[in-house]
């Protein structure tokens, strides 16, 4: 009799250990993966929506069309995990019972928890890329304000980057010297990774880009077109993009089994959610102490498909996850940076270069052939050590 | 010498590189209660300089960093 796997999430990390376990375990497993509305989305995508080099439907695709036929597609929304019971509910009132399950539930945007939020801009939906597609093109200049509306985030560099971006957009629209360019980090230093920070600050220089720290948005205030944060200080704006506040998904708040931001409990070798030994998480949704990106699930993907098919297979487990991450900016203007870093490691200074800039340009293009089914060649990540 | 005192929240930041385990205090100090101790493990060398700057620029209390075997405890009072 097969075991019965099932996935939560149709995102890259669920869909890649989806793939991977139908291959591996043909006879040995049954896999489902579960998705709430059936698409696969791109997110890196986002950024280039908003400033309008990829179309918005080149960043969504029909989950089923990434899928290996042997793996079976539910759609439907997770309500409530029955760890006891090893079940999941859905919202219609049906279920799914599992022998292993695997969590890769993603996180949620809540940009309501910032008060105010509805006179910003973001770009971590696609609809919100779309508008803010609209409101750069209308824009004729003023100060335009980059800053982070909560901690952690998908894509730590994402709000750096999307700078430097906007830096090359208005400079290509031959209005850069009209707009007055903010970034409001919310840490000591301007980018996140202590190693590559004085690298961005440079660059951040060299743009005419201004610069604060420790700026934590505490909430907005439309009338008077200023944001305010937790430390107690204020900025003007004009067009103000706002990273929103990310929580763990609520069928994870709902189940029990995260922290108090929703974020899973899991171990960070293993990935099994703590107190479990049936159950898996990967990505974004975890509390994992690595940047929520598609590449941290692109590691950790092998470690969870290896734990479930040693457990059914009955081969002892070789693999535990090194966190390892791999993160490509682009930086504007046809250059790039690439860092790749572990739980040991720290990422090394790299140059900025050309080849970092044309691996995201085509990770971007190749990402529907190469993620899902795992066909990535090791060279395009490189090496952290 | 301060005292170590229980903590109403221990966030385990260790084998996280800065600033991973600042960005769980103020993810800590955000989801918080006035008057709430919360504990930073972390292991990282940087956290000893960020989290004493931040929490003086958002006006909350260090109680104190204790060191221990293989990481530090910095222990952090919510005054706002």
């Amino acid at each position: 009799m097969p075991k019965k796997v099932v996935v939560l999430g149709g995102g890259v990390g669920g869909t890649m250990v989806a793939n991977a376990l139908a291959k591996e375990l043909k006879k040995e497993a049954e896999v489902t993966i579960v998705d709430e509305d059936g698409k696969h989305v791109y997110q890196p995508g986002f950024v280039y929506v908003s400033f309008g080099k990829m179309k918005p439907h080149k960043v969504v695709k029909d989950e089923r069309k990434l899928l290996r036929r042997n793996v079976r597609l539910v759609v439907e929304k997770a309500t409530k995990i029955d760890k006891e019971n090893r079940r999941v509910e859905f919202s219609k009132g049906s279920h799914l019972e599992y022998d292993y399950l695997v969590l890769a539930t993603g996180a949620e945007i809540h940009p309501e928890e910032v008060q105010g939020f509805e006179d910003a801009h973001h770009f971590y939906d696609l609809e919100a890329s779309v508008k803010l597609r609209s409101a750069l093109a209308r824009f004729k200049g003023g100060k335009l304000v980059v800053a982070i509306g909560g901690v952690p985030y998908r894509c730590p560099p994402a709000p750096a980057e999307s700078t430097c971006l906007l830096d090359y957009y208005f400079h290509k629209r031959g209005i850069r010297d009209k707009v007055d360019l903010w970034f409001m980090s919310p840490l000591v230093r301007i980018f996140p990774l202590e190693t590559i920070d004085p690298y961005v600050a440079k660059i951040m220089e060299q743009k005419n880009v201004n610069s604060q720290t420790f700026f934590n948005v505490e909430y907005v205030d439309p009338k008077k077109k200023l944001v305010h944060s937790l430390e107690g200080e204020s900025i003007k704006y004009d067009l103000l993009i706002l990273i929103p506040p990310h929580k763990g998904a609520q069928v994870i708040r709902d189940s029990d089994l995260g922290d108090r931001g929703g974020w899973i409990l899991t171990d960070r070798h293993s990935l099994k959610v703590e107190k479990t030994d049936d159950v898996y998480a990967i990505g974004d949704g975890t509390n994992l102490p690595v940047s929520k990106s598609g590449a941290a699930a692109h590691y950790e993907s092998p470690i969870v498909v290896e734990g479930i098919v040693s457990d059914l297979t009955g081969t002892p487990p070789d693999k535990i996850y090194d966190g390892r991450v791999t993160c490509f900016c682009d930086a504007g203007f046809k250059r790039g940076i690439m860092m790749d870093f572990d739980y040991e490691h720290p990422p090394v200074p790299p140059p900025f270069s050309r080849k970092a800039y044309w691996k995201k340009i085509l990770f971007n293009k190749f990402y529907w052939w190469l993620l899902p089914k795992d066909r990535l060649p090791g060279f395009i990540m490189g090496s952290v050590k | 010498m301060p005292e170590e005192v229980e903590a109403n929240v221990t966030v385990d930041a260790r084998g996280s590189f800065c600033p991973g385990p600042l960005m769980e205090l103020i993810r800590a100090i955000r989801e918080g209660e006035v008057g709430d101790v919360i504990a930073v493990l972390s292991n990282d060398t940087g956290s000893r300089r960020d989290i004493p700057l931040w929490i003086e620029k958002a006006g909350h209390e260090l109680i104190g960093i204790f060191d221990k075997e293989d990481h530090a405890r910095f222990l952090v009072k919510k005054l706002k």
